[in-house]
């Protein structure tokens, strides 16, 4: 077998089970769940209940299925990203730029945030008991029931348009990149610190020679977490705006219409930018960790 | 007065060290009284929990002591740490892993300020006599566990301390590599002079390469026995097999058990 046989059959092969069966189960939900509603139709016009062989082509391709077959849903994201001009409101690329123009500032506003309360919390005892509660709290309230609120007082500020939503982002981003970043910034071991107080350092240097270099695999776990996350809180920041531009903003007005498949073409558009935004992270994390010499 | 070979350099009287625990107050050291000449190599040799390793960990001013007085170079063990006094070499190489090993020797160089062309130099100084010259470049994980040690025992020097603490700097290696080593190390001291304090609970290693053996027995740790060595200061490793060296090691061996408490 070649090496590129056995690297077929043992990394792609199980993905592509996998996602044949899932693709099966998508199709075969379609017909059981978008049925009842061809069924009536026929019924109210006076026609014979369909057979399988009418049903199932009439079926996955219904204008507004409850669940829109997959290859509808690809032909919507084909149409409204390569069939359509990025500059026009229909483009998901233009509406998807607008969601992670927001998502990356707030990705950017958070790291920094929880890095900079992570280093304060690992040097000041005071910080450690006062900060870390309050964080843990901000993550137990429900982003949908806040993300209004400082769309408001934003608003109420003169602020609109990216800013709010990256303030969202930052919210949910902020947290994993703190926790990481506390684990990371105290994971010397003792014998570590001993020497470092050996050679009379001072705590900045402590901070910049160790601590710092040996919490970035902890910050690039988080910042997979956090990245993600932003996501979430960019979309989530879009809806209470009544829709104007974003993946949000698709989302809910694909709800407001009825239009299933292009709910369904947001979703996946999300899905997609979401996994390779992690995967540029990785990407990142690879490099990083070998140029430091930390990974072969 | 000071610099003169055979003054003192650390000294200890009536030294006390308790820790507390969550099960009461642990006497880690007793009435320790000891003084380290400059140019000796002194071993502290006992079980676990004698406070070999505490007494070396005060003299670095990483534990402070309860009671008595401790003095390094005449001053406190704290002066003397911000003095810069002395290299501190641990049981494990703890070399950083994103550092390269001139990187990792290159570490107390930056933190002590010294200029770009002085650490290069003092690191290509150390990285010979430690004979690691062509593995500068390398990252930690590509050296074997001897060679890490080798490269923290650089490190230690590479600023020049006149004191040298080590604590079982070679316990977690193979008897051969060891054994390298230690012949490694004599010749290092024969060359630099240094004040040498190294923990070991090995009694062929302490007697082949001390000047001064320090017994140590536990619960509360104290000192039960210190046996000043007289073997050359030239060792061949064919020493150990001497007569002399047989009758030092067996006087450890009997201040060992004189003070362990079978409980």
């Amino acid at each position: 077998m070649t090496r590129r046989a056995a690297y077929f059959g043992q990394r792609a092969l199980p993905v592509l089970t996998v996602l044949t069966l899932l693709l099966a189960l998508w199709y075969g939900a379609a017909v059981w769940l978008n049925a009842p509603w061809i069924a009536d139709q026929d019924r109210r016009a006076g026609l014979p209940p369909p057979g399988l062989s009418q049903l199932v082509p009439a079926v996955w391709a219904q204008e507004r299925p409850v669940l829109p077959a997959p290859h509808q849903v690809i032909a919507e994201l084909a149409k409204s990203t390569l069939g359509t001009a990025v500059t026009s409101k229909k483009s998901l690329v233009y509406h998807g730029w607008i969601t992670v123009s927001a998502a990356l500032a707030g990705f950017a506003i958070g790291t920094l945030l929880g890095a900079f309360l992570a280093v304060g919390i690992v040097h000041n005892k005071a910080m450690d008991l006062s900060v870390m509660p309050w964080a843990i709290a901000s993550q137990t309230i429900p982003i949908l029931a806040i993300a209004p609120m400082i769309i408001v007082v934003m608003n109420s500020l003169g602020l609109q348009g990216l800013l709010p939503k990256a303030v969202i982002s930052a919210f949910l981003c902020f947290f994993p990149v703190l926790v990481g970043m506390v684990k990371g910034l105290r994971s010397p071991e003792p014998m570590q610190l001993d020497l470092l107080s050996t050679y009379g350092a001072a705590k900045g240097q402590t901070l910049r020679l160790l601590r710092l270099p040996a919490s970035v695999p902890y910050l690039f776990a988080s910042l997979k977490v956090g990245i993600a996350a932003s996501l979430v809180g960019a979309i989530v920041g879009e809806l209470p705006t009544g829709a104007v531009a974003g993946l949000g903003a698709r989302l809910l007005s694909g709800s407001y219409y009825g239009q299933t498949v292009q709910i369904w073409a947001a979703l996946m558009a999300a899905a997609m930018v979401s996994a390779a935004l992690v995967g540029a992270i990785g990407a990142a994390e690879r490099v990083t960790l070998r140029r430091m010499g930390m990974a072969p | 007065m000071k610099d003169k070979v055979g003054s003192a350099v650390i000294e200890a009287k009536n030294l006390q060290l308790v820790f507390q625990t969550a099960d009461g107050p642990v006497h880690a050291l007793k009435d320790v009284n000891l003084t380290i000449n400059r140019g000796e190599f002194v071993s502290f040799i006992g079980p676990s929990g004698c406070g070999k390793t505490t007494f070396l960990r005060a003299v670095a001013a990483l534990e402070t002591p309860t009671g008595g007085s401790l003095t390094v170079n005449g001053m406190t063990p704290d002066q003397a740490r911000r003095a810069r006094a002395y290299g501190y070499v641990f049981q494990a190489a703890g070399l950083y892993p994103w550092r390269t090993i001139a990187g990792n020797i290159r570490l107390p160089l930056e933190i002590m300020g010294f200029s770009k062309a002085e650490q290069e130099s003092r690191v290509a100084r150390v990285l010979d006599l430690v004979e690691l010259s062509s593995f500068a470049a390398k990252f930690p994980w590509q050296l074997s566990g001897g060679m890490q040690q080798r490269a923290s025992i650089a490190r230690a020097l590479a600023f020049d301390a006149d004191i040298l603490l080590m604590d079982e700097p070679f316990g977690a290696l193979d008897e051969i590599v060891r054994d390298r080593l230690n012949e490694e190390l004599l010749r290092l001291w024969a060359r630099t002079g240094k004040t040498i304090g190294f923990v070991t609970h090995s009694i062929p290693e302490a007697v082949y390469l001390s000047t001064k053996i320090v017994v140590m027995s536990p619960r509360p740790g104290r000192i039960t026995d210190i046996i000043d060595s007289p073997l050359p200061h030239e060792r061949p490793l064919e020493i150990r097999d001497s007569p002399a060296f047989i009758e030092i090691a067996q006087r450890v061996r009997e201040g060992l058990r004189a003070g362990h408490v079978d409980d």
